[in-house]
């Protein structure tokens, strides 16, 4: 018998078959990111379903990121003081908070926030428009889903993350100087001077750079696993979770290699 | 049914010149995974004429409606829709090919998030061509041509089944095809609803002359097209006298086990003599 009639009879994928199928899951995602950005310079550009979906992503998430990045802030702020209080250096709590929050923090936190919200939100749209022939439907109009569905929600996404994360930076220094502040007695022209002037041009390009990274991983997982739902309702609540579990977790490992790569390239 | 498939004669294989017919199909071959669904199909849908699609369920009936719109693609042979090879266009190429076929799809498909003023009115917003009150204008109409006029701000979700159907008709038609497609329109109907879709279609094959292909289970659907006209003083359909039958341009094409085993008009159906498909028929 051979290996591939074996594996066919416990009716489980082979060796070889499981890497075909995430090689060409692979291929096809990188198609459909590739032809996200192309499709900007291509007519017609729908800014009307952009505006809609920046509305949806942007304030739709906005109460959530402010909530989490400003009890991180704060976490942040009594976390470093226990530790801080040991060497007498309570007084860079400020630098602490504002060095985290901005370069590492609030970008992923921020991202790991929108993509729970938004990649599941995408894939469970699409994937429903899949199953009820919609896409199909849409397709026998003449109107190109990459365009109209896709590219608007990664233009929209890779915006207001960039947007989000400077609001959510915001909140988690104000959430760190509330513990300073009314927990740890700090002076609060001290902390907001100390997190201020810590800053440079390398924490804040990198803080900024990663929302934008991350806000174009969360669209294109989201729409990916959406536009490859199979298997009806089911699918559909198939390609949710897992649009979620492989956009967080594709966050959590680029921001490693994004930081490197910057750190690099930026002289830190 | 333990007849094998009629083999068909050639009249209506390749034609020499696929423009002046709306839909030709030449030795089609499509299989998804181990299963043989289209088994070098060959036929031609005339322009003008309307073809009703029959076979037992699985038999590919909706495939082909899909493959004439380059939804999916064949294996090997060619289609031709409107006198270009689908199968040879790229996906980008057959958009505007696309826009000159309407198809009814069978669960209609209608977009859940848009009212039906938007639905039926989709290919014209996203042409960019007409004004907003063009575009209204000519919604009023479709949906006044399915008799809907009044469901212009409702959500599909608000709809019956029936009136679904038909608010996908009257997308469908909005941007006046030469050819139309219909998968299964009074599948899952009552025999009213039914027959109010069916009038519908043979109104719309009566006065605009569209080609069409219909895939339907209901032969009692097909057989009221070929037996019927749409009378526009009386506004319904009427029963024609059996001598002006031959001149409703009505062809049935039956599929069994991925091959065409008929190919023809009312009266030739009337009068095989193959057992399988006198079966089906009966």
């Amino acid at each position: 018998m051979a290996a591939g009639d074996f594996f066919r009879t416990l009716q489980i994928a082979s060796p070889a078959d499981f890497a075909k199928s995430k090689v060409q899951s692979v291929q096809e995602y990188i198609m459909l990111a590739a032809q996200s950005v192309a499709n900007l310079f291509r007519r017609p550009l729908y800014v009307a379903d952009m505006i809609q979906q920046a509305d949806l992503i942007g304030f739709g998430s906005l109460p959530i990121v402010l909530a989490a990045v400003f009890f991180t802030g704060a976490a942040l702020a009594l976390n470093s003081a226990t530790t801080l209080s040991r060497f007498g250096a309570t007084t860079v709590i400020g630098q602490l908070v504002s060095i985290g929050i901005v370069r590492e923090l609030g970008p992923v936190l921020a991202g790991l926030v929108v993509a729970g919200r938004n990649a599941s939100g995408m894939a469970s749209e699409l994937g429903s428009m899949i199953v009820t022939e919609q896409i199909d439907a849409m397709r026998a109009l003449g109107t190109d889903p990459l365009k109209k569905l896709v590219t608007p929600r990664v233009v929209s996404t890779v915006v207001m993350m960039f947007f989000l994360t400077i609001l959510g930076d915001l909140m988690g220094l104000i959430g760190g100087g509330f513990v300073a502040g009314l927990l740890l007695g700090m002076d609060a022209h001290e902390y907001w001077s100390n997190a201020w002037q810590t800053l440079v041009f390398s924490d804040v390009f990198m803080g900024l750079f990663k929302p934008v990274v991350f806000g174009f991983i969360i669209a294109t997982i989201g729409c990916y696993y959406g536009l490859t739902t199979k298997g009806g309702t089911q699918g559909v609540g198939r390609a949710t979770t897992e649009a979620v579990v492989a956009s967080m977790i594709l966050i959590i490992a680029v921001d490693v290699f994004v930081t490197r790569l910057l750190m690099v390239l930026l002289g830190t | 049914m333990s007849t094998p498939p009629l083999q068909l004669e050639s009249r209506q294989l390749v034609t020499q010149e696929p423009a002046k017919d709306a839909i030709v199909f030449e030795n089609v071959y499509l299989a998804f995974e181990e299963k043989v669904v289209l088994d070098g199909i060959s036929f031609r849908l005339p322009r003008g004429e309307t073809k009703a699609l029959f076979g037992v369920a699985g038999s590919g009936k909706s495939t082909i409606l899909k493959l004439a719109m380059g939804l999916i693609r064949a294996d090997s042979g060619h289609i031709y829709t409107l006198g270009q090879d689908v199968t040879r266009m790229r996906e980008e190429e057959l958009f505007e090919l696309r826009r000159q076929v309407g198809i009814v799809f069978q669960e209609s498909a209608l977009f859940d998030s848009l009212t039906v003023r938007d639905n039926v009115a989709f290919r014209l917003m996203d042409e960019g061509a007409a004004t907003p009150e063009e575009i209204d204008r000519r919604v009023r109409e479709a949906l006044c041509f399915v008799e809907l006029e009044h469901t212009m701000s409702m959500f599909p979700s608000e709809l019956s089944g029936g009136m679904r159907r038909r608010v996908g008709i009257a997308r469908a038609i909005i941007s006046e095809p030469s050819t139309l497609l219909y998968d299964s329109p009074t599948g899952g109907l009552d025999p009213v609803t039914s027959n109010t879709i069916i009038e519908l279609i043979v109104k719309q094959r009566d006065v605009t002359k569209a080609s069409s292909l219909l895939v339907t289970h209901r032969l009692q659907d097909a057989f009221t097209m070929a037996t019927h006209c749409f009378d526009p003083q009386a506004k319904q359909m009427k029963p024609l006298p059996p001598g002006a039958r031959t001149e409703v341009p009505m062809a049935f094409l039956i599929l069994r086990d991925g091959k065409v085993i008929f190919d023809g008009d009312l009266h030739e159906l009337a009068a095989t003599t193959d057992e399988y498909i006198r079966e089906y028929i009966s």
